[in-house]
């Protein structure tokens, strides 16, 4: 009986302790209230050569902003523990806005945290948010298939085989859409070009992207490029199998000094500081931003070994194309399985929002979703 | 080539990858059956292996020698070894739970100290080219063989030899069958496995740094992708023996291989399912292989599995 009492006590301490620090913790956030906290979570680590290392460099440009904290967490599955790692954002260290960057946090864990935190700002990396979703959620994004259609008229240019190879992580709208704008770059300035894909079936398998870069190689592409997470074994498999790549996400230039021709990044920073100074002057968060190169959002490596002069000067062409406007889908273009998407002269705007939705290989692309 | 490129090419990109993949499986796999041979189970050895990757790749780096890395992850290994081996020893200890403990730990630590080793670039083992016949582009690629795989194979001999006709393969096998005859024998059933379980782990931390210094060649947090827990079940399949273990490393490396080289041809229908290969493959030959009317053959007795 006196062990029960004892544990009585002991419970009733503790959460009195606890309490008490509940507390404090919500004074101090009321203290904190003219500053920003931006939580930011990463699926995998930081320093990846890919898409967590174009969101870390652009978290590392807004700790330079006076009055923002920056906390981040980083290898978060896409599971429960999203939603856990976000609410102790929230709770304990104050955040008010917070980055998710992977694209299955936001169903459901962004969307149910944004309805249980309705002070909280929550934007997510993906083009997913729609009317109806909580106000205080969002989505943006850099159109990175902007970027890829520029590297795919330097790889069009640099390949002898008409082949390109194309390593993808998981047949979703954004992938499906960029491996269709690196054919349709391809296609302008090469009309014989292909895109052969593999998919991995995950953003990170290392051992399955080697083999599949491997695979790639072995049927005859002689320009790589991949949509995974981390695309440094691709790129320095393409280095040591004698053929050239082209990036993705973030810089990998260093990894492959003979055979880099140029590479498709994001460029978060510009959002992320934009974010930053609307909060700081009490304007609302747009709930979606999103844009390509016209506004700075994403940009290209700088040329590598890889890159020719011709392929430099057809690449720079494209890329002030596609900055004033110049539609990437232009008819005709087929779907793999031979339907019409485009007719002869018909063209989708760049930002068309349909193409968020791309659920379909152009015919031209070897290589299946399912 | 035949007069079907297509088939060609998906055996010769299941022979290359056999060949690519296969080297940490044989190694994890070598290590693992030692380790029961001698009555001890040790499923930390997916710890050990990422261990390994990373401590590989930092030594490489550092001193720009790769086969140092191989070295210091092998020396890393058997650390790791010594842990399982003596928490092992304690009484009332189970070798499983433990096992899995220390696959976290050794997983977790790896990433701890591997942070700053994701960025660079560390010098990595060379291959040595068996393919200079051929004018296949393809063939000399798949020929291009790194030595820790013909390290592995010679291993492999090695061990089944020993464990064969040696006295210390025999103390290690009746250590692993019956401790009471063991004892009896005046072995130190302790210390045998302690040293069984240190020299499965080395061969474990190779396997490691073949990942991070050959195949993918670098180091990723998510480098291995289950090859120590596939290699554990790979052992039960090849019935601890050495030579089988080669074989069925070359065959979970072509299963691995089969996904990205159908594609590849064009078969790209149920990719995910061919991604999955390994695993049906370790799923269905558990299945295979166990009955509950009788105990395997070739198992050691005193395993906590089958005892």
């Amino acid at each position: 009986m006196s062990k029960f009492e004892l544990s009585r006590r002991t419970l009733l301490q503790s959460s009195a302790a606890g309490l008490a620090l509940l507390s404090s913790a919500s004074l101090s956030r009321l203290a904190q209230a003219g500053n920003l906290t931006v939580g930011i979570v990463y699926v995998g680590p930081r320093d990846d050569f890919g898409w967590n290392q174009a969101h870390a460099v652009a978290a590392a440009a807004l700790k330079d902003v006076p009055g923002v904290t920056v906390v981040e967490e980083e290898n978060v599955p896409e599971t429960i523990a999203a939603a856990k790692s976000m609410e102790s954002m929230i709770n304990l260290d104050g955040a008010n806005l917070i980055f998710a960057t992977s694209f299955g946090y936001y169903k459901p864990f962004v969307l149910d945290l944004a309805a249980k935190y309705p002070d909280v700002e929550f934007r997510h990396a993906a083009p997913l948010w729609t009317e109806g979703d909580p106000k205080n959620a969002g989505s943006y994004f850099g159109y990175l298939d902007q970027a890829h259609y520029v590297d795919a008229v330097a790889a069009g240019l640099s390949t002898t085989s008409n082949k390109l190879g194309f390593v993808a992580a998981k047949p979703i709208g954004t992938v499906l859409r960029n491996i269709n704008s690196f054919l349709l770059g391809a296609r302008k300035v090469n009309p014989d070009a292909t895109v052969q894909v593999i998919f991995t079936g995950e953003w990170s398998m290392p051992v399955r992207e080697a083999e599949a870069a491997n695979a790639l190689v072995d049927a005859g592409c002689d320009v790589l490029t991949c949509h995974v997470d981390g695309p440094k074994v691709v790129i320095e498999t393409a280095e040591s199998r004698g053929v050239k790549c082209c990036g993705h996400n973030a810089s990998q230039a260093p990894l492959a000094p003979k055979g880099f021709i140029t590479g498709a990044e994001y460029k978060w920073e510009t959002i992320y500081k934009m974010f930053a100074a609307d909060l700081a002057e009490g304007e609302p968060l747009p709930n979606f931003t999103g844009g390509g190169f016209d506004v700075d959002f994403v940009r290209n490596t700088p040329y590598g070994a890889g890159a020719t002069e011709a392929a430099i000067a057809a690449a720079d062409a494209a890329r002030a194309d596609v900055t004033a406007g110049k539609p990437i889908f232009v008819g005709p273009i087929n779907k793999q399985d031979g339907t019409p998407l485009l007719a002869a002269g018909a063209s989708f705007d760049n930002y068309e929002p349909s193409l968020d939705q791309t659920d379909y290989l152009i015919e031209g692309v070897t290589g299946s979703i399912t | 080539m035949g007069d079907d490129p297509g088939l060609m090419t998906v055996l010769l990109a299941m022979f290359a990858g056999a060949i690519r993949v296969s080297t940490p499986f044989l190694f994890v796999s070598l290590g693992e059956m030692l380790t029961e041979k001698s009555g001890r189970i040790n499923l930390g050895l997916e710890g050990t292996l990422v261990f390994g990757a990373m401590s590989g790749y930092a030594i490489s780096y550092h001193t720009g020698s790769p086969w140092l890395g191989v070295l210091v992850a092998g020396l890393c290994g058997s650390l790791f070894g010594a842990l399982h081996g003596y928490l092992c020893k304690l009484p009332k200890v189970n070798d499983i739970a433990i096992g899995i403990a220390m696959m976290l730990f050794g997983t977790g630590l790896a990433f701890f100290f591997g942070k700053p080793y994701i960025q660079p670039s560390a010098p990595r083992l060379p291959s040595i080219s068996f393919g200079t016949w051929s004018d296949h582009p393809a063939v000399r690629q798949a020929l291009e063989i790194n030595p820790l795989f013909l390290l592995g194979i010679a291993l492999a001999i090695f061990l089944w030899w020993a464990l064969k006709n040696t006295r210390y393969g025999l103390i290690i096998r009746t250590t692993g069958d019956s401790a009471p005859a063991a004892l009896a024998l005046g072995i130190h059933v302790d210390r045998v496995r302690l040293l069984s379980t240190m020299a499965g782990g080395f061969f474990a931390g190779i396997g490691g740094s073949f990942l991070s210094l050959y195949y993918p060649g670098s180091w990723t947090e998510g480098l291995s992708s289950g090859q120590g827990l596939m290699a554990v079940a790979l052992v039960i399949f090849a019935r601890w023996n050495p030579i089988y273990c080669f074989w069925a490393a070359l065959l979970f490396g072509a299963a691995g291989a089969l996904g990205p080289a159908l594609q590849s041809i064009g078969i790209s229908r149920g990719y995910h399912f061919f991604n999955a290969a390994p695993y049906i493959l370790t799923l269905l030959i558990m299945i295979a292989s166990t009955s509950p009317r009788r105990s395997l053959k070739g198992a050691p007795g005193e395993l906590s599995i089958t005892k």
